[in-house]
């Protein structure tokens, strides 16, 4: 017997959600498989689709950029708004948020919850890259970047900011109401910048820039020098 | 070989898109390649005026797309360059009569008889742009040195990243040396420093451009205008060669140097 045909061609459902059309492709098969099946399912109701917001909840695919782009383009052509698409692929979910596309389907009431310390460290989010204008991190632990925070910007965390790079847009630091978190940066030239309710500007730099972590002390958000102790 | 697909794009409108597009179209015909522009900006459709062809549209971008006629009848030929090709957008439509779909096939197509396939992006982040940019091989984002617009090339160059059309190349247009040099102006460094990406070349703003694009005749065909030489030197670039970035005023005579090395200005 020759290679066996992959004859489990990726299955698609279809069904209502709240905030539109919830479409599941499973596991199975190739993604161009599972993209032709999804289109198939969309082109034989078209009228059906015409107009609609859909989710997508890819499994555990990892989908590229480029994928996942062409998709939305290609429902597009159906008139149909990609809004979301759901995941248990870290990589898809990155995916996703760098289209600027939701990756739950609802947004989930924010943790109250803060992580207790533990010997083995928090949860916390590397991003390693430069952050643009328009660009939006929000994360419930810490938020680590390495890489420029443009004006524009926004990083938003539950813990600490900690920014191996020049901080220019805003950084919110503590954003469930933690005034104890920090926001540090090699340039902490911020937009704005926030811990917990407190909202605070840089003033303009004078001088060469240096590290600095800012916190709140008497009710105010002060940067320091960071000097490692 | 296949030709090479540049998007020509900004973000924010009236950093001189159209302009640059029609100028390094024209500056790579005029050293012999071929070239075809193609106006994506569906709805408010220019580049056909800053080339001077607009009496001689029948055929558009939408009707190519929708089968009305072939690929071959919508391009227009340029007067002066018989190389250089224009495919004009449609000006009763908007931007969802072409999906990006339809942009990757039609560029293919062209891609197979031309060297350069040049597409004017319409400003803006939604539909128009992700056509312009989802054939390109090449991204060029234009800005000027204010700060409005660098702030919206941030943003359109995270976008190019995020559809892994990057890394894209920056074009600073209209640098005013003499506001530059009185500190009042952003200058290339300047830009750099906040946008992180490599630079293509500088254009000077340079009052020749306006009178030619109301004239229809491409700048970078103009011996004498400072900002042609320019979109020469840009195209030079594209094409490979290492071309120093020129100096952004006529130093002058000696004396007027070294005038202004002594503070008394000019």
């Amino acid at each position: 017997m020759e290679k066996p045909v992959s004859s489990s061609r990726p299955k698609v459902a279809i069904k209502g959600i709240r905030d539109g059309l919830l479409v599941t492709v499973d596991d199975a098969g190739a993604w161009e498989d599972a993209q032709e099946a999804l289109l198939e399912a969309i082109g034989s109701q078209a009228e059906f689709f015409q107009g609609a917001r859909v989710a997508l909840d890819v499994g555990t695919r990892p989908l590229k950029a480029a994928q996942m782009g062409k998709l939305r383009d290609l429902l597009g052509d159906f008139g149909i708004t990609l809004w979301a698409v759901v995941s248990e692929s870290p990589k898809t979910q990155e995916t996703a948020r760098s289209l600027g596309m939701a990756t739950r389907l609802s947004r989930p009431a924010p943790a109250p919850r803060r992580p207790a310390p533990s010997p083995a460290g928090e949860e916390a989010l590397l991003v390693h890259r430069t952050l643009r204008s328009g660009m939006r991190i929000a994360f419930p632990g810490h938020v680590v970047v390495i890489g420029n925070v443009h004006p524009g910007a926004e990083i938003v965390a539950g813990g600490n900011i900690v920014v191996w790079g020049r901080l220019r847009g805003v950084a919110h630091a503590g954003a469930d109401g933690n005034e104890s978190a920090v926001v540090c940066a090699l340039d902490l030239s911020p937009t704005q910048l926030r811990i917990a309710g407190r909202v605070a500007t840089a003033p303009p730099r004078r001088g060469r820039p240096a590290p600095e972590m800012a916190s709140v002390k008497d009710g105010q958000v002060v940067a320091e020098p960071w000097d490692g102790k | 070989m296949p030709g090479t697909v540049l998007t020509i794009t900004s973000g924010k409108g009236g950093v001189g898109k159209t302009t640059a597009t029609a100028n390094i179209a024209a500056a790579l015909a005029s050293r012999g390649e071929k070239v075809v522009c193609l106006d994506a900006d569906i709805g408010l459709r220019n580049l056909d005026l800053v080339l001077g062809l607009e009496n001689r549209i029948v055929y558009d971008l939408v009707d190519v797309v929708e089968g009305r006629c072939r690929l071959r009848q919508a391009m227009i030929r340029d007067k002066r360059l018989p190389n250089l090709f224009l495919i004009p957008a449609a000006q009763t439509r908007d931007k969802t009569a072409v999906s990006p779909t339809d942009m990757v096939q039609l560029c293919n197509e062209l891609r197979q008889d031309y060297d350069w396939v040049l597409i004017d992006s319409p400003a803006g982040i939604e539909r128009g742009f992700r056509n312009a940019i989802a054939p390109a091989d090449q991204v060029l984002v234009v800005t000027n040195p204010e700060v409005s617009a660098v702030r919206d090339a941030d943003r359109i160059i995270g976008l190019i990243e995020a559809e892994e059309k990057g890394p894209a190349r920056l074009l600073l247009n209209r640098l005013n040396p003499a506001l530059v040099r009185e500190g009042n102006m952003l200058d290339a460094e300047d830009v750099l420093e906040l946008l992180a990406i490599d630079l293509l070349g500088v254009v000077p703003e340079d009052e020749s451009v306006v009178v030619s694009a109301n004239r229809g005749t491409p700048v970078a065909l103009d011996a004498n205008s400072r900002a042609g030489l320019a979109f020469r030197n840009i195209a030079r670039r594209l094409l490979g060669e290492d071309v120093p970035l020129m100096p952004l005023e006529d130093s002058g005579g000696l004396l007027q140097r070294l005038g202004r090395l002594f503070g008394k200005g000019d």
